[in-house]
């Protein structure tokens, strides 16, 4: 396809990516240089009948003029980046030095909103993710297996917990077991504590959500297995099976290599869409016991006091962990697009 | 398939099947509970008395008369005015799915035909852009679109959410593409038509069951977005899934829990009647990527 052609067919495309996915990163990285402005304050003279003080107050005019005339607010630096509620060099520095163990270093960390966010978004990543490969792989081999009627049917309800809306399915399972839902409630009488609740519990709440995450996304990891499933050689299996291999060893040599790539597939697709964790902790209103990257940039965004430097900073620092997971990925592709080329 | 060989023990069987039941409870079971639940009064979907209260309603007997009620969809769609916000909905879901299909089918042609090294840098560079948490590049709308008064209306939401949509589009359209082989478009080509005469004529009458497989996870990605429309879309034009999140905190207070469960069943059906009737193409389009490499 000639030059010109292929970019008036990309164009489109091309042009929607770039305004809306890269400038926005370019905005991102120069708002996280500035903080919002300092309210602009005034001595005003008090007078009563009987005497007269000055008061420092707030010049709302002057205010809005200076915020009308420079909306990024004021030029901070790096400073954004090392406050406490980013990377806390400071306090980590302190803490380093006044903690006499390890542990109690790591309880001081993890204090700090951003790195107590990023060992949540870390854990929930790499707990979910292995689960969900493995558990997608059982119920592909399960299903396979059964008789070609009932297929259908137990796709269609496979399906479920992947396609619905995440803040949907986690609203779903969060009025089950709370503590008037019915697994909520059950769990109350089998341990027989009428006050137990999982959101009050750090631990509790954080195994919630990645049983959510589980159940969530294991359908994925299922489809691509299955469909995976129906291209195995069956003369590879049947000479496994000749050569005396049991069920068990068809699946971890035969099977299980044969489907080493779309493990590398599910892995990556899993990765990325695990480290944006957000819906599930709002729909569990687990905000309180646990905090992603994603939520804590919500978080500042929300509400009437838009903190844009702020959220930009931790926007900025959770683009480098993507890049971090993304790396190997991106190393690999290029190697095998040079190998086809030579 | 019956030799002795790949028989299976009956023990085997029956463990296999039992798991593939245990999964689909857990993966349905929800889902029909809460629909279920639905009809039935707080005090019943949250039991906290006896859990089969919910199944019988009998609490729903007690305040209503019958074992059914429409009381938290009455609550939740005319009362709370959910209508308009399933309306924004449509038209978010429909122009997003539109628009996307056309820029993407355009632009993963070009990249399934063009050999050159651009194109697989472009295809990196979606990958990437698939990868950015939507948050992050909202954090980066926010302030530009306050100051040009784009904010809070359903365009701006449609916009972004087909830009949003492009890195995934292109790499399944493109993978589509390139299985249609070459030669039907290069032939009409030395017949004499122009690039574009060659997709418009002979490329888009063969192409639909790949944009109707991409079409559907585009719909997906609008109809599931939460970061972007909960945070560029102003009060008024709300779309279901902020709307129910922004339900969450006032029907607490209210004691109209049931008009957030309402909400969210009503929510769910267009996805079951999606997999009810695309169910094979949501799976060949799941597996595209994967199988194909």
């Amino acid at each position: 396809m000639k030059h010109r052609t292929f970019f008036w067919f990309i164009l489109p495309s091309l042009a929607a990516m770039i305004i809306f996915i890269a400038l926005p990163i370019g905005s991102v990285a120069l708002q996280s240089f500035f903080v919002e402005h300092d309210q602009i304050m005034v001595e005003v003279e008090n007078c009563t009948p009987f005497a007269c003080e000055t008061v420092l107050a707030v010049d709302q005019e002057a205010t809005a003029a200076l915020r009308e005339t420079a909306p990024l607010g004021k030029f901070n630096g790096f400073d954004t980046y090392t406050n406490r509620n980013h990377l806390a060099f400071a306090e980590i520095g302190t803490a380093w030095s006044e903690s006499t163990s390890l542990g109690a270093f790591f309880d001081k960390l993890l204090n700090l909103p951003f790195y107590w966010a990023l060992a949540f978004t870390l854990t929930y990543t790499g707990v979910v993710t292995p689960f969900v490969i493995v558990l997608g792989l059982a119920v592909a081999l399960g299903v396979n297996a059964l008789p070609r009627l009932v297929k259908g049917p137990t796709i269609f309800f496979s399906l479920l917990p992947m396609i619905t809306t995440p803040l949907i399915g986690s609203l779903i399972l969060f009025w089950m077991v709370d503590a008037d839902g019915i697994l909520g409630a059950t769990l109350q009488i089998i341990f027989d504590n009428p006050d137990l609740s999982l959101k009050a519990s750090t631990t509790l709440t954080w195994i919630m959500l990645i049983v959510y995450g589980i159940w969530s996304s294991t359908p994925f990891a299922f489809i691509v297995f299955y469909a995976g499933l129906q291209t195995v050689p069956q003369d590879t299996l049947e000479a496994a099976q000749i050569d005396g291999a049991s069920r068990w060893q068809r699946v971890r040599y035969v099977i299980v290599p044969y489907m080493a790539p779309l493990v590398v597939f599910i892995t990556l697709m899993q990765l990325m869409d695990n480290f944006r964790v957000l819906e599930p902790i709002i729909g569990f209103s687990a905000s309180a016991k646990a905090t992603s990257l994603s939520w804590i940039i919500l978080n500042d965004l929300f509400g009437d006091a838009k903190l844009f430097g702020s959220a930009a900073a931790t926007s900025m620092l959770t683009i480098v962990g993507v890049a971090v997971l993304l790396t190997p990925v991106l190393i690999r592709t290029w190697r095998d697009f040079n190998r086809k080329r030579v | 398939m019956a030799n002795a060989a790949t028989r299976r023990s009956r023990g085997l069987v029956l463990f296999s099947t039992g798991f593939i039941l245990l999964w689909l409870v857990i993966a349905a079971g929800p889902f029909l509970w809460t629909v279920w639940g639905s009809f039935k009064v707080q005090g019943d979907f949250f039991s906290k008395a006896d859990w089969t209260f919910a199944l019988y309603g009998v609490k729903t007997l007690e305040e209503t008369g019958s074992a059914f009620t429409p009381g938290g969809y009455e609550g939740a769609w005319l009362q709370e005015e959910f209508w308009r916000n399933a309306m924004n909905t449509f038209i978010v879901v429909f122009f997003t799915v539109i628009i996307s299909l056309t820029f993407g089918t355009l632009g993963g042609y070009a990249l399934a035909r063009s050999g050159f090294r651009y194109a697989f840098w472009l295809l990196m560079a979606a990958l990437v852009f698939r990868a950015m948490p939507h948050i992050t590049l909202v954090s980066g709308y926010l302030l530009p679109f306050f100051e040009w008064n784009l904010w809070g209306h359903l365009t701006t939401s449609i916009i972004v959410l087909v830009a949003i949509n492009q890195p995934f589009t292109l790499w399944m359209l493109h993978s589509f593409f390139l299985n249609i082989p070459k030669d039907i478009d290069e032939s009409a080509m030395v017949d004499g038509c122009t690039r574009f005469q060659a997709f418009r004529h002979v490329i888009i009458p063969v192409m639909w069951p790949g944009v109707v497989t991409t079409g559907l996870f585009s719909f997906l990605l609008a109809y599931n977005d939460f970061a972007v429309t909960s945070m560029l879309l102003s009060q008024e034009n709300q779309t279901m899934v902020p709307r129910i999140a922004s339900f969450l905190g006032t029907v607490r207070e209210q004691g109209n829990v049931m008009f957030a469960v309402a909400a969210v069943v009503s929510a769910l059906v267009p996805l079951f009647f999606l997999v009810l009737f695309f169910q094979r193409q949501l799976v060949s389009g799941l597996t595209a990527g994967a199988v194909k490499g």
